[in-house]
């Protein structure tokens, strides 16, 4: 369990779990959680376009992924957010559609990115993938308070002279680099998992946000480590276990609210 | 004519299936959808085609309905997503979110149970549609239960409206919010549910965001915005059927671009066009009053500050 390729695994998966669990902490406290699913979703049509031309993939994935993300923020200062974002995933993926249809040998390849190959990683691949990783980790602790004030206080976040869709393209450009690393890995569909379950979870256990950042990474990291070791003991798909535990952590985070809250209740009566 | 047609566009049998099961979908779609970007609940909206994706592969596996599937899987999502969180929109968002997350694990493992068929086909059929290959019980079946969410559209008209407009008058007025707002969600489930199935996931979605939210950039009450909505949908869905077909005969090698492709295009390039400042100006002049009553209460009405 601990050798041969599972040696990549367990590396690219511990890389892979502390940035979707920093990202995902804004995610969640910004309520982005629809362009977290669009922008990799979206990206998915620049693979297939990349192995159209002849390119590395990861190329075409970066560069939709970052278009995928400049064009939610622009078109979402313009009109409702939500529209946006959803009318930009379709298209991404109309064109990834078209892409498709002009090519049927890569086909399989493209698919797979939409649930990514964990115990497929190649040891050269990692080093890469480690390097956008830092970039994000640093970028999220560049924007840390911007983000946070930004999110939380947005009127003290102007008064401190802040621009809030700066900021907000900023994150998304974050967001569109973390995507571009984790989708060749995790794939598409369950990055988002990783993105929004553990942090979501998180924010019910503790209020203070730097907690809150750590708890998420943490969960994140145990969602991604258990479901290796389960996928590995019982030959079912990664994927499932990842998106299963995720909304696992999520519930058990609701409840602990829940309890905790009639706990002070009590207390406070007494 | 023999231009803009290539030959045989009419007779073809799957072209009319297509157009007769396309203008369905569209106008079904136009009809939640004004509802659905009013209430911004366009993420549950794409949301739920992937949830009923996941039915859908469910249902394979286990040799049952995959309309059934598609269905039942995407109301179960729905319900989940109202179970889960209602009051706050960003907390609305994160369940979304997790019942999205849960339903593509499920998915992965469906998809993993069920690959003795060739399962990179199926995922490429539910996501990227075949219109074309329609067959007369999608239609008959898309007609009852397109006709089923009209109506309950249609009783749930004025309740709808005013909670989308402002859910505190509509309380007030002893509107059941909660109980409305559960019952559109199950009506998005199903329209989601067949729309999925019938012409795949990106279609779905297009067809049930984009022609709604052009139509209320340029209209000033719902039920033109709803006419307005199908009428962009069913010409969208058309042309796109017509490109698609034509393409065929475009290049060289024959090889014709998908029909979600143009349709997609078609629907985001009316969105832009709608967001032209001059053109919403011109509408907005020709009726100055009655602003309100189709915009939702702070978010929209943020939104609408920020574009002016």
């Amino acid at each position: 369990m601990f050798s041969g390729f599972m040696v990549n695994a367990w590396e690219i998966s511990t890389i892979v779990a502390i940035v979707a669990g920093m990202v995902g902490f804004f995610v969640v406290l910004r309520g982005s959680a629809f362009p977290a699913h669009a922008i990799p979703n979206g990206a998915f049509a620049g693979a297939a376009g990349a192995s159209l031309v002849g390119i590395d993939p990861l190329v075409g994935l970066g560069v939709f992924s970052l278009l995928a993300a400049l064009g939610i923020s622009s078109l979402g200062r313009r009109g409702r957010p939500d529209v946006a974002t959803a009318l930009a995933l379709v298209m991404m993926l109309a064109l990834g559609a078209a892409f498709l249809s002009q090519t049927r040998e890569f086909e399989p390849q493209v698919l797979g990115l939409l649930f990514g190959d964990l115990f497929g990683v190649e040891t050269r691949k990692i080093l890469p993938i480690a390097l956008l990783a830092v970039v994000c980790v640093l970028a999220v602790a560049t924007l840390f308070r911007p983000l946070l004030l930004t999110s939380l206080v947005p009127e003290v976040a102007m008064a401190r002279g802040m621009r809030p869709h700066l900021i907000d393209t900023a994150f998304l450009v974050v967001l569109a680099c973390a995507t571009t690393m984790t989708v060749p890995v995790v794939g598409a569909l369950l990055i988002f998992a990783l993105m929004i379950g553990p942090p979501a979870a998180a924010r019910c256990f503790t209020s203070r946000p730097g907690v809150a950042l750590g708890a998420s990474v943490v969960l994140a990291l145990l969602a991604v480590w258990s479901s290796i070791a389960c996928a590995y003991l019982s030959n079912w798909p990664v994927g499932f276990f990842v998106g299963t535990f995720c909304a696992g952590l999520y519930a058990i985070g609701r409840i602990y609210e829940v309890l905790a809250a009639a706990m002070s209740r009590r207390l406070a009566l007494r | 004519m023999q231009l803009l047609f290539e030959p045989g566009f009419f007779s073809n049998a799957s072209v009319r299936g297509a157009l007769v099961l396309g203008a369905i979908v569209a106008v079904v779609s136009a009809a939640v959808g004004v509802f659905t970007v009013l209430r911004s609940q366009s993420f549950a909206g794409h949301a739920l085609t992937d949830v009923a994706t996941t039915g859908g592969a469910a249902a394979t596996y286990y040799g049952v309905s995959v309309l059934a599937g598609f269905i039942s899987a995407s109301v179960i999502g729905a319900g989940s997503i109202e179970a889960i969180g209602t009051h706050r929109v960003r907390r609305r968002d994160i369940a979304t979110g997790i019942v999205l997350g849960a339903a593509t694990g499920l998915s992965a493992l469906f998809l993993w149970l069920d690959s003795s068929t060739s399962t990179t086909g199926a995922t490429q059929q539910i996501l990227f549609g075949s219109i074309f290959s329609v067959t007369g019980s999608t239609v008959l079946d898309a007609s009852i239960l397109g006709a089923a969410i009209l109506l309950v559209v249609a009783l749930l008209w004025r309740p709808l409206l005013l909670s989308a407009v402002s859910t505190e008058i509509a309380a007030a007025r002893g509107i059941r919010t909660k109980l409305i707002g559960l019952l559109f969600t199950l009506a998005l489930a199903v329209t989601v549910g067949l729309t999925s199935i019938a012409i795949g996931s990106i279609l779905s979605t297009a067809l049930l965001i984009g022609p709604a939210a052009a139509a209320l950039r340029v209209t000033r009450t719902v039920v033109r915005a709803v006419s307005l909505a199908c009428a962009l949908g069913i010409a969208a869905t058309w042309l796109g059927i017509l490109f698609a077909y034509d393409s065929k005969y475009w290049s060289s090698s024959g090889n014709a671009l998908p029909v979600s492709f143009f349709i997609v295009s078609i629907v985001f390039f009316l969105y832009l066009l709608t967001g032209l400042p001059a053109l919403r100006r011109r509408f907005a002049r020709r009726t100055p009053t009655s602003v309100q009553g189709t915009r939702p209460a702070p978010q929209a009405a943020s939104a609408a500050m920020r574009t002016q």
